[in-house]
């Protein structure tokens, strides 16, 4: 039981550092700010409660594991809170969507 | 299984530096806050490790929870200021 319990645990963290690591080239091969945002928004999102479960599966059953639950819950909600606040200021400071054909900015 | 997580971890660092270059050459303040944040997020995973490798973990979550709960704070005032201004 336990190895099954610290099998998934691995399997949820590399899947959690695959999507950290796609958000990053994500984030730095994008050619526009809200293209960029789009990419870290949803890729960092995952990747977090990826990683939060795979650490509270491993944990077993505890107190630092409900804590760590928390953890992911609350991520889960604020990451895409942030995400479309700064949407919002870029939109309203005047910030304009890059269209194909644009250079990269 | 701690050399794993020491793994997990220096691939998480090796993450950090490369979107710190987004942080320092991105045009704009506002690809600099997407930046930021990012690795505020890496950074909670980074501390969660470090408590696996210590042994220690009950301590380094209060740590994490605080950094999740300042890095989106953060976020959402930086925002809001530069919606304000101008």
């Amino acid at each position: 039981m336990t190895y099954i319990l610290v099998g998934l645990a691995i399997i949820c963290i590399l899947g959690g550092l695959f999507f950290f690591t796609t958000a990053t080239i994500g984030l730095l091969r994008f050619p526009d700010f809200f293209t960029r945002l789009h990419a870290t928004g949803k890729g960092d999102t995952l990747a977090v409660f990826l990683c939060l479960i795979g650490f509270a599966l491993y944990e077993g059953f505890s107190l630092t594991a409900l804590k760590i639950v928390v953890i992911a819950v609350f991520m889960f909600l604020a990451q895409p809170t942030a995400t479309h606040a700064i949407s919002r200021a870029g939109i309203r400071r005047g910030l304009k969507p890059w269209v194909k054909g644009e250079e990269r900015r | 299984m701690n050399i794993f997580f020491v793994a997990v971890g220096m691939g998480l660092c090796a993450l950090v530096f490369l979107v710190l270059y987004r942080a320092i050459f991105g045009p704009g303040v506002f690809n600099r806050i997407a930046a930021i944040s990012a690795v505020g997020t890496k950074t909670l995973i980074i501390l969660l490790i470090i408590g696996y490798v210590y042994n220690r973990v009950e301590m380094f979550i209060d740590i994490s929870m605080v950094y999740a709960l300042l890095n989106f704070i953060g976020c959402i005032a930086a925002a809001k200021y530069l919606e304000m201004e101008r």
